[in-house]
């Protein structure tokens, strides 16, 4: 169910700007990774790269290797649309789509996959609900809205989405920068739950909260503005909020950052 | 620095010389915004008083008579048709049109979609004298092909049956003047879907990817459904425009008085391709207006109720966040 993801010198462009040079990292099953750094750093963007979701801009592009379990997901004859079905995405910004209900949004997914069957479809939904701990606040108006739901709500709503098609990796872009420290927590707390099933990768901009969450934290940095940024330093949360090896880590860490 | 104490104290007074100014401007908005509901009145108005005796005097029923004649006459053939052009107008405008806007807003380079953008825009342009000629000299002739293709492998649908056998050189048919028309809604409802498409959240296009849907499907989970109620406000809008449209009508149209749904075969007639090919010669003008108060009416309720769909769906997304 969750899989390893592996990059070999990835660089990731928008037409000719560099955003992301030559990252070689290693994301382990069912561990929780966060990506750490500066704004404009390149993490959302190498995140994205991860999925293929860095394509969709235009005239965006890559260079190197990313594999799962050692299948390159660039690689010839391989669908964008397939490689995010296996690895799915949650975003920043809650984003339920506005015209369906909390179930119907569920079930997009399932229904994208030609899955049709109501029983199937019901069991799906309530499954994934119950993973992203949402089951028990929205069961008795399914046909309601997603958009009626509170902003923390939502982005569970969207984890529920992500995870009903059953992915091999999650990844998470600064998913509770627009929540409260309430719904951060609820959010923070299915990220434990869903390591068990899951690989998982988190961007936060929120030091405490890779802290909190994550097993391996990855510190991305770049050297000014308009340089492409760099992966300095990925080891055990533990070690890198405690003894991190590099001094750019240590200095941005200590929020001496420089 | 005398001169900025004065000035500070001058602005923080009333001055009586920028009050004036403001009431005499409020006032000359208010004239120019009763205006329009003055024009609309008056415009009623005026129809309601010169088509009333028309419709009494008719010796025949104004609303269920087909035939048009000086002694007899009624706008059952002319309404049917005016209902008939427009919404096969339709059929055709609102595939390709919401197909342009698509390929414009989902697909397109960035440098073709401005072009493709301004091209559809300059459609709209296009007086509509001219494209009744075009109809009239470049398409009339073309069309007797296609009249014969369709009646020969669709005339089972009734709509394109071809019930004497052999169709006009000169088609000047119901179906003619739909083609015309479905040119010339097809820039408002292309225009207008775009603009509705375009303002999907880009947000939710990425949600749909991310969960594995192709470019099609993601059209269809995150494009498509909020944008429902905006393409049906664009249809009803491209709806008026086809029913009050005259003179290109009048060019294509058969300008025969029948209520038939076999759309190839000659004639048909509009309410405002009739008024357009009779107003010249008719004695008495009161029916003519009677029927174009019908059309008034008519094209009033389309575009109070496509207002009412964008209306609606404003309100329904407001209550739900």
């Amino acid at each position: 169910m969750a899989k390893r993801i592996e990059t070999v010198d990835l660089s990731c462009y928008y037409g000719s700007m560099q955003a992301v040079e030559g990252v070689s990292l290693t994301v382990e099953p069912k561990s929780v990774t966060a990506f750490i750094g500066p704004s404009g750093c390149g993490k959302s963007t190498f995140l994205r790269a991860l999925n293929r979701m860095h394509e969709v801009i235009p005239n965006a592009r890559i260079e190197g290797t990313v594999l799962l379990d050692d299948e390159d997901i660039y690689g010839p004859g391989i669908e964008a649309a397939a490689v995010r079905r296996t690895i799915g995405m949650v975003f920043q910004k809650p984003n339920p789509f506005p015209t369906m209900s909390i179930y119907d949004n569920v079930a997009a997914g399932l229904k994208l996959n030609g899955i049709r069957k109501k029983s199937e479809l019901d069991g799906a939904v309530e499954r994934s609900l119950r993973g992203a701990n949402l089951w028990d606040e929205v069961k008795s108006r399914l046909n309601k809205p997603g958009m009626g739901l509170s902003g923390g709500q939502q982005q569970r709503l969207c984890i529920a989405r992500a995870i009903a098609v059953e992915p091999q990796v999650l990844l998470m872009d600064e998913p509770c920068s627009a929540l409260d420290p309430i719904s951060t927590l609820a959010i923070e707390d299915l990220i434990n739950e869903l390591k068990d099933r899951y690989t998982i990768v988190i961007v936060t901009h929120n030091m405490q909260q890779a802290a909190r969450v994550s097993d391996v934290t990855a510190f991305f940095t770049l050297k000014g503005p308009g340089e492409p940024g760099r992966l300095i330093e990925v080891d055990a949360t533990q070690k890198i909020f405690t003894n991190p090896s590099e001094k750019r880590t240590e200095d941005y860490i200590t929020g001496r950052f420089g | 620095m005398a001169s900025i104490t004065t000035a500070d104290t001058a602005s923080l007074r009333s001055s009586s010389r920028s009050a004036r100014g403001d009431a005499v401007f409020r006032t000359l908005t208010f004239i120019a915004g009763a205006f329009v509901f003055v024009l609309l009145g008056a415009i009623a108005l005026f129809l309601v008083i010169k088509a009333m005796p028309a419709i009494k005097n008719d010796p025949t029923n104004f609303f269920t008579t087909t035939q048009w004649s000086s002694s007899a006459y009624g706008i059952a053939a002319t309404l049917f048709g005016t209902a008939l052009t427009a919404v096969l107008a339709l059929a055709i405008a609102v595939p390709v049109g919401v197909g342009v806007a698509l390929y414009i807003t989902q697909y397109a380079p960035r440098r073709i979609a401005t072009l493709l953008g301004y091209v559809t825009d300059m459609l709209a342009a296009v007086p509509s004298v001219v494209y009744g000629l075009w109809g009239l000299i470049f398409l009339l002739p073309r069309m007797v092909g296609i009249d014969h293709f369709l009646a020969k492998y669709f005339g089972w649908t009734g709509l394109f049956h071809d019930p004497a056998g052999g169709l006009n050189t000169f088609p000047k048919t119901i179906f003619s003047a739909s083609i015309v028309l479905s040119i010339m809604v097809l820039p408002i409802i292309a225009a207008i879907s775009r603009e509705v498409f375009r303002q999907v959240d880009p947000v939710q296009k990425e949600a749909a990817l991310a969960l594995g849907a192709t470019r099609w499907e993601m059209i269809r989970t995150a494009v498509l459904p909020p944008s429902r109620a905006g393409v049906i406000s664009a249809t009803m809008l491209g709806l008026g425009r086809a029913l009050g449209e005259t003179i290109a009508v009048a060019l294509v149209i058969g300008n025969v008085n029948r209520v038939s749904g076999h759309v190839l075969v000659p004639g048909g007639n509009t309410i405002a391709a009739n008024i357009a090919n009779t107003f010249g010669e008719a004695a008495d003008k009161g029916p003519l207006i009677a029927s174009g108060l019908v059309l008034f009416v008519l094209t009033l309720v389309v575009n109070l109720a496509a207002r009412y769909v964008i209306l609606r769906a404003g309100t329904e997304e407001r209550s739900a966040v």
